[in-house]
């Protein structure tokens, strides 16, 4: 448990703190952690302080919706993190602070503000991936996560905006509208799930779910200086979903901090029967994983096994990236971490084998948005006609393309090429890294090759952008769990722009990243990832 | 929600479809199994005159003969039976034939963003069973996969089914052709058995100005049975047709009813000269609900496609789909194709190999029922005709009464006899099932032994019969009641 509790940042509604430190990247990591954090207290779990502070009758759910509400109303015309906000938040906090007034028992999650990727189905709230096709539909179920979460008691307070159906890296593929990343608004906050990571940075809410196929919630995290957890494959049902590429595609986390990350997993993990890929392994209680750091010893982290993935660090990565990264390594090694290099041989094939299959399982998820059954229809006077113009004004261009490139690739004559190929590609990379795993504990490399980029930079090329995922791709495509969290920051914007550190666990042992992702995120010296005031909130 | 269901569709350039979608519902039922096996002989012997009749004129019976000794015809049949599970294949709907469009679905047959599908255990329990009386191969780890393709019955635009790994492979059937075709036996190699989906149904509006879709069908499991083209002729294609159906109804898997589109058989033919190895030009022929019918479509096909060789235009047999035109009693073209459809099959990524253990196989194996070709060999080893075997061993509750009534040690010969004559009589005026009657196999049996010890004549055996037939009691209860030992005795 957390020994020194603050008031989450939640309650203060004052301008955001400004970073402290300068504006090198190397300020951040210190060779010898010094445990007393002297500058900046550690970042707090704030799913913790919730609910201590609802518990002690400090405040009322009612209050911190409230204030996260007007939080949204003040930040929202820059910073366009959601696209639906929620009419039930007070209602649904009222109902909680009478459950917590009447003595009864509340959810773990009670009066925690949640916000979801717009691809998860939640019952009765617009869900529409942020496509055109899917313009105010309205699903008649929650998604499975969000079906968890209501049930802990936590209060979904909107939808947030996402490039269209997952793809993309940017979330200027939104067929609604563009994201502005809260350390800099000039900038892109990653994507896919760039609504739910720049909502979590920019404190419109406490966490967020999003998915992550390729990188969808680390590289965001990376952008915006939040902590993304992206469980092994099979940990979260799919179920509500809306799958983009069934096979790669799982719900992810964000979180102010690892803990928060972590305890929103645990919410929404397990095994479920309307999901066959879902697991029935068990799901630890990683809140034991979240010691404060009174309790901590000189090397917390002795022993454990750091596996430094050379080929992340090569070139192609930004010079400041790579010091990130090579300080992060020095930090844990502080802690008491053996960090070595290693190799994983498959690396650089994972990025190509990925967009083969993941455009190829597209291109088959996206036939049921045919305009017939639900969301929108172009009437015509014939059938293909119908298919045409409903999908053709449905769908945006990144999405067309994706489906082109994937119904290429399964084509009679090509899937021996393309698919198998890439199939017998994801073999090889699970191989390696299996291999990295028998000999280290976990795997760290940067989350992505740079700090985010300006709005439109990339836009007209994509391979560009496809080639940002390089660090991610090859994780999905071995199932494997990894989160991303604040390493130090680089040049850029108007106090520095984020870079995350990504770390590679073992199948289902997300708890190890957890535990080792906590330490690290305490023990930085003069963290606490807080975005500079947005200009103009008054 | 329901409005979304209903949203209209154009009319478009699939009509020709109409026909095959629309699967009218038929009430009346025929289940005595005299109207059965009768309709099935009017069936295949009307086979014998309708194709020439509806050949071209200026070919004679016997020119015709002629022409047709010449060549062999190659058919493969595809069989989708569909399964009476509880449930639909992937989502726990009713699997309910004949409900009220669109009250039977969910969001995972209807394929809405995020559902996912969860296979029904019991759909691997009968593609195993089937698998097995079809004396295939199983494998251990099959998976599934989809097939893809755009059209409005078909909610997820594709369709969940088994392409390179299917659950049962290389097996085969034998049939016992009647005695009136030649009679001998047969047998057909059986390519493979796999599970997949079905699609929902298209509805027409009367003044084909719009369609609308009835996804209750959508999601209810099928196995489809793929032949060897061992076939050769529209006989042999009926008599495996009707061994399918009789197979599933013995296992239980399916009522095999071809109106209701249980049962649904696809013919694949080609003709070619004896002699010549290659195969022709294959077509394929659909919307045959009768065996008889197709029966009769083949044998207009290989006349057709003979009669196009013959006359040096063999050109103008081209791969593609035709139609059964039941009232004009030919084949139509209802679509031409144009090269391969490519469905880009590929692993279905949201369900998991189907594993199978080997002691679950066993076990499904331990359970299966004495299936149609073990009791027509059992039959004939009594001492049966083939008529009467192939009689008794078609419909699986008449075998079952037969060998009860057998089984309390009725005489072989006379409870055939019985069965296939003034019962299955009764059950024909009465419209009614051999299960509906209330005579017991008991009682039967008690009644054939009591005219053999001659306590009864055989007159007084047939009124007793019919009396027992309609309202039950037992044999000696009749006798004490009426008085109706003999008089010699």
């Amino acid at each position: 448990m957390l020994s020194t509790l603050q008031p989450p940042r939640s309650l203060t509604l004052l301008p955001f703190r400004r970073f402290h430190g300068s504006k090198t990247i190397a300020s951040l990591a210190s060779s010898s952690p010094t445990l007393d954090a002297s500058s900046v207290s550690p970042p707090q779990s704030q799913i913790l302080t919730t609910r201590r502070s609802l518990l002690s009758g400090e405040t009322t759910a009612s209050e911190i919706a409230k204030s996260y509400l007007s939080r949204i109303r003040l930040t929202e015309p820059q910073l366009k993190c959601f696209l639906h906000v929620s009419e039930n938040v007070l209602k649904e906090a009222q109902e909680i602070d009478q459950r917590i007034s009447r003595g009864e028992e509340v959810g773990p999650l009670a009066g925690v503000v949640i916000g979801v990727k717009d691809n998860i189905c939640t019952e009765g709230m617009p869900s529409t991936a942020a496509s055109r096709i899917l313009e105010h539909y309205r699903p008649p179920f929650d998604a499975t996560a969000v079906k968890k979460i209501k049930e802990m008691g936590g209060i979904v307070v909107g939808k947030t905006n996402m490039d269209e159906f997952g793809m993309g890296s940017t979330t200027e593929a939104s067929a609604f509208q563009v994201t502005a990343n809260p350390w800099d608004l000039t900038r892109v906050p990653g994507g896919s799930s760039g609504g739910s990571a720049a909502a979590v940075a920019a404190n419109q809410c406490m966490v967020s779910l999003g998915s992550d196929t390729g990188g969808s919630v680390r590289q965001p995290a990376s952008f915006c200086g939040v902590v993304g957890l992206k469980p092994t494959y099979g940990r979260v049902s799919r179920f509500g979903l809306m799958a983009y590429a069934s096979s790669l595609d799982v719900i992810g986390c964000f979180g102010s901090t690892v803990a928060d990350a972590g305890m929103l997993l645990h919410a929404v993990s397990g095994y479920d029967r309307f999901d066959s890929t879902s697991s029935k392994q068990d799901v630890p209680e990683f809140e034991s994983q979240f010691l404060s750091m009174d309790s901590f010893e000189s090397k917390p982290l002795k022993g454990v096994r750091v596996g430094l993935i050379r080929e992340t660090l090569e070139e192609g990565v930004d010079s400041g990236v790579r010091s990130a990264t090579q300080e992060a390594a020095s930090h844990l090694e502080a802690l008491g971490c053996l960090v070595t290099e290693v190799s994983l041989p498959s690396f650089s094939l994972g990025l190509p084998a990925y967009y083969v299959i993941a455009s190829s399982e597209s291109s088959s998820n996206l036939s049921r948005y045919d305009g017939v059954r639900y969301g929108n229809q172009v009437m015509a006077d014939e059938l293909n006609k119908l298919y045409d113009c409903s999908r053709g004004q449905g769908f945006g261009g990144e999405v067309k393309m994706r489906i082109l490139m994937g119904t290429y690739a399964l084509s009679a004559g090509y899937y021996d090429a393309y698919y198998k190929r890439a199939q017998q590609v994801r073999t090889l990379i699970r191989k390696d890294f299996k291999a990295a795993l028998d000999h280290n504990d976990i795997l760290i490399s940067p989350a992505a090759p740079s700090a985010a980029y300006k709005i439109g930079e990339k836009k007209d090329d994509p391979l560009a952008m496809y080639a940002g995922d390089i660090m991610t791709v090859n994780v999905n495509l071995a199932g494997l769990p990894a989160i991303v969290l604040p390493c130090g920051l680089v040049e850029g914007g108007p106090s520095g722009l984020p870079v995350g550190l990504q770390m590679i666990g073992a199948a289902f042992d997300e708890e190890t990243l957890l535990k080792v992702g906590h330490i690290f995120e305490q023990t930085l010296n003069g963290s606490g990832f807080v975005p500079p005031t947005l200009p103009n909130v008054a | 929600m329901s409005t979304t269901l209903f949203r209209t569709i154009q009319p478009n350039h699939f009509t020709l479809l109409t026909t095959a979608l629309l699967r009218t519902r038929r009430t009346s039922r025929h289940i005595s199994v005299r109207c059965q096996t009768s309709t099935t002989t009017q069936q295949s012997s009307s086979q014998q005159q309708q194709p020439r009749t509806s050949a071209p004129k200026n070919h004679g019976s016997n020119k015709l003969d002629e022409i047709l000794k010449d060549y062999e015809a190659v058919i493969g049949i595809e069989t989708h039976v569909q399964l009476s599970t509880s449930t639909k294949a992937f989502c726990s709907c009713p699997n309910s034939y004949g409900s009220h469009p669109n009250t039977s679905i969910c969001p995972v047959c209807m394929g809405l963003p995020g559902a996912l599908p969860v296979l029904s255990s019991k759909v691997v329990d009968f593609g195993v069973r089937l698998g097995l009386a079809l004396n295939c191969s199983l494998s251990l780890k099959s998976k599934f996969d989809r097939k893809q393709y755009f059209y409005p019955d078909l909610p997820k635009g594709y369709q969940i089914s088994q392409f390179d790994v299917p659950i049962a492979s290389g097996g085969y059937v034998d049939v016992d052709i009647p005695l009136e075709f030649g009679g001998g036996h047969r047998r057909f190699g059986i390519t493979r058995v796999h599970m997949e989906e079905d699609a929902g149904k298209l509805l027409h509006s009367d003044a084909g100005d719009y369609s609308q879709v009835d996804l209750n069908r959508a999601g209810v499991p099928l196995l489809e049975i793929v032949s060897e083209p061992d076939i050769r002729s529209g006989v042999e294609a009926a008599e495996y047709g009707s061994e399918m159906q009789r197979i599933v109804r013995y296992l239980g898997v399916s009522n095999g009813n071809m109106q209701e589109g249980s049962l649904r058989c696809d013919v694949n033919i080609s003709i070619r000269p004896i002699g010549q190895a290659e195969f022709g030009t294959k077509v394929e022929i659909k919307n045959l609900n009768a065996f008889s019918a197709m029966s009769r479509a083949i044998d207009y096909e290989i006349t057709r496609q003979a009669l196009l060789y013959n006359q040096g235009q063999a050109d103008q047999i081209v791969t593609e789909t035709r139609l059964w035109d039941e009232g004009a009693q030919k084949t139509v073209t209802m679509r031409k194709k144009e090269g391969l459809a490519d469905y880009r099959y590929f692993p279905e990524p949201d369900l998991p190999e189907v594993i199978l253990t080997q002691e679950y196989v066993d076990s499904i194996r331990a359970s299966l029922p004495e299936l149609p070709e073990a009791k027509r060999r059992r039959y004939e080893a009594m001492g049966l005709g083939i008529q009467d075997v192939l009689f008794l061993a078609n419909d699986v509750s008449v075998a079952e009464y037969f060998d009860e009534v057998i089984g309390k040690g009725a005489d072989v010969k006379s409870a055939a006899n019985w069965l296939m004559s003034d019962i299955a009589a009764y059950l024909k005026n009465e419209e009614l099932s051999i299960s509906d009657v209330k005579l017991t196999p008991q009682e039967l049996a008690e009644l054939i032994a009591a005219i053999k010890d001659e306590t009864i004549s055989g007159k007084i055996g047939k009124q007793i019969l019919f009396e027992l037939l309609a309202k039950g009691g037992t044999v000696q209860g009749m006798i004490k009641e009426k008085d109706l030992v003999q008089a010699n005795n």
